[in-house]
């Protein structure tokens, strides 16, 4: 693997936490970003360009398989399961909700944990659900690592809290200090 | 189930001869699909199971064909709607029917067609554009159950509302209601939309190409491929076209990524229309 990636989740309350750790990135961040925002699933797809106005990485829409690059933020699109394949390239999916969710953050962090391995970095922000937490164990099993948001500073504290519980996490920090947490990763972190 | 390092590498093995075991069992062939996805579907089926790894499952699958058949099942994602996306439909009728209109007689395929809805809607489109006794429309699908279903083209009744709505934003001209005769519990589209189409088994892994189409519906299946096959299949469509032929394809599926892109010409980029580009017959002049 030439670069590693951050795997973002993020559901209620995440539009402003989620921005807030992608305004943390610098211009030349050297890693892939994926983020999954549970959004409705009749939502548009301008979700990539609202995180946009606070990044200043490329970030858009996940097609199917795109390719993954490092130094741009991929945001899940709304209704469709965002996955990793071997090959470096995204997939989609319509199969079944997972934790009442599609896009579910599970589905992603555990795909891409077995094709990043160590090379990859988890983060569970805001949020009312308890997706995310066997995704952030799956990357912890594969050598990766883990921030979630400190509890008491997100909008709701559910999903932190489960995901607290799932794993041994590298950081428990509010959003900014994850952002800067990130944009000290090593290229091939 | 839980993965460890070491064990990414043995899974994905395991994996490789259980689809190798479903190929030579039966022909259908998802060695090429998604492999992320695969592995994800057949999880479900082990887990349910209770089966401890893919090799048990490999063992199973031989030696028990119900348990085969769920197998096969869980690898088929289904799920259908008509007028999906009904912007996309707005814009068929609005940018590809203008063409369609000028050939005496068109030919429409559609690859994957699952239960048919999206065979019933275009039928719909062309009919309200006059275009229906002119057609031809083919559905096909490797699932031989959900072709049934579109064949008789009966729909739950709970599910009339979501394609009215639909139908309505997709620029539907009448009301949906003209077009089927609802029963106690489901709803029959009118024989008189049936009589153009032709329902058949075809897998685009391993069948031929279905000659000199003017347009393709292959929505929501690309999704589930793996790269290879899709540049596979991308030919199979070109192939498959006449010259100025329309190639149409699900919401987050595109040419993007595919060696042929140069083939064909962006129609309606947002809502994924293509159309192959003509070509030219290549003279002998200035060979050697
Ligand atoms: C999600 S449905 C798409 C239905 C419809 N086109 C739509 O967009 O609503 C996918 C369909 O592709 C079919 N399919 C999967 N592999 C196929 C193959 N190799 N050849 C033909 N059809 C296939 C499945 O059986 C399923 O019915």
């Amino acid at each position: 693997m030439r670069f590693g990636a951050v795997a973002i989740g993020a559901s209620a309350g995440g539009l402003e936490a989620v921005g807030t750790v992608l305004a943390a990135l610098p211009a030349d961040f050297p890693l892939a970003i994926m983020v999954v925002q549970h959004i409705a699933p009749t939502a548009d797809d301008t979700l990539a360009q609202r995180f946009q106005r606070r990044c200043r990485l490329p970030v858009r829409e996940a097609e199917d398989k795109e390719p993954i690059l490092p130094g741009v933020v991929f945001v899940a699109p709304a209704d469709f399961h965002l996955m990793v394949e071997p090959e470096l390239r995204f997939s989609l999916s319509r199969e079944e909700r997972v934790n009442y969710s599609r896009p579910s953050i599970d589905v992603l962090m555990e795909t891409a944990a077995e094709v990043f391995c160590s090379a990859l970095t988890g983060v569970i922000l805001t949020g009312a659900s308890a997706d995310g937490a066997a995704g952030l164990a799956a990357i912890k099993r594969m050598g990766g690592r883990a921030m979630v948001q400190a509890p008491e500073t997100a909008e709701i504290d559910i999903m932190p809290k489960a995901a607290l519980a799932a794993c041994a996490v590298d950081a428990v920090l509010p959003p900014a200090d994850i952002g800067a947490a990130l944009a000290a990763l090593a290229p091939g972190a | 189930m839980s993965t460890d390092p070491a064990d990414v590498e043995n899974q994905r093995l395991e994996i490789r001869l259980l689809l190798e075991a479903i190929y030579q069992r039966s022909g259908y062939d998802f060695r090429g699909y998604a492999s992320a996805h695969i592995k994800r579907r057949l999880d479900h089926v082990r887990a349910r199971n209770r089966l401890a790894s893919f090799c048990d499952m490999i063992h199973r699958l031989i030696y028990d064909p119900p348990f085969f058949d769920e197998v096969l099942a869980a690898l088929s994602i289904n799920v259908t709607e008509m007028f999906r996306d009904p912007h996309f439909y707005r814009a068929v009728r609005e940018t590809v029917v203008p063409h369609l209109k000028t050939y005496p007689f068109i030919k429409v395929w559609h690859a994957g067609c699952a239960a048919g809805q999206e065979v019933y809607s275009m039928a719909i489109l062309l009919k309200e554009e006059g275009m229906l006794s002119r057609a031809q429309i083919y559905g096909t699908d490797i699932n031989p159950p959900v072709l049934e279903t579109a064949r008789r083209g009966i729909y739950p009744l709970e599910a009339v509302r979501q394609y009215t709505t639909n139908y309505q934003k997709a620029g539907g001209t009448a009301s949906f209601a003209d077009y089927y005769t609802a029963g106690y519990d489901s709803v029959a589209l009118s024989a008189d939309l049936k009589k153009t189409m032709l329902f058949s088994p075809h897998n685009l892994v391993t069948d031929g190409i279905f000659g000199e189409m003017h347009m393709i519906f292959c929505r929501n299946v690309l999704i589930y491929f793996g790269d290879d096959l899709q540049e596979k299949v991308i030919k199979l469509f070109l192939d498959s076209l006449c010259n100025g032929g329309f190639l149409c394809l699900g919401s987050k599926e595109s040419l993007r990524f595919s060696a042929h892109a140069d083939a064909f010409e962006v129609v309606d980029a947002r809502e994924k229309i293509y159309r192959k580009r003509h070509v030219r017959a290549l003279g002998m002049q200035g060979e050697p």
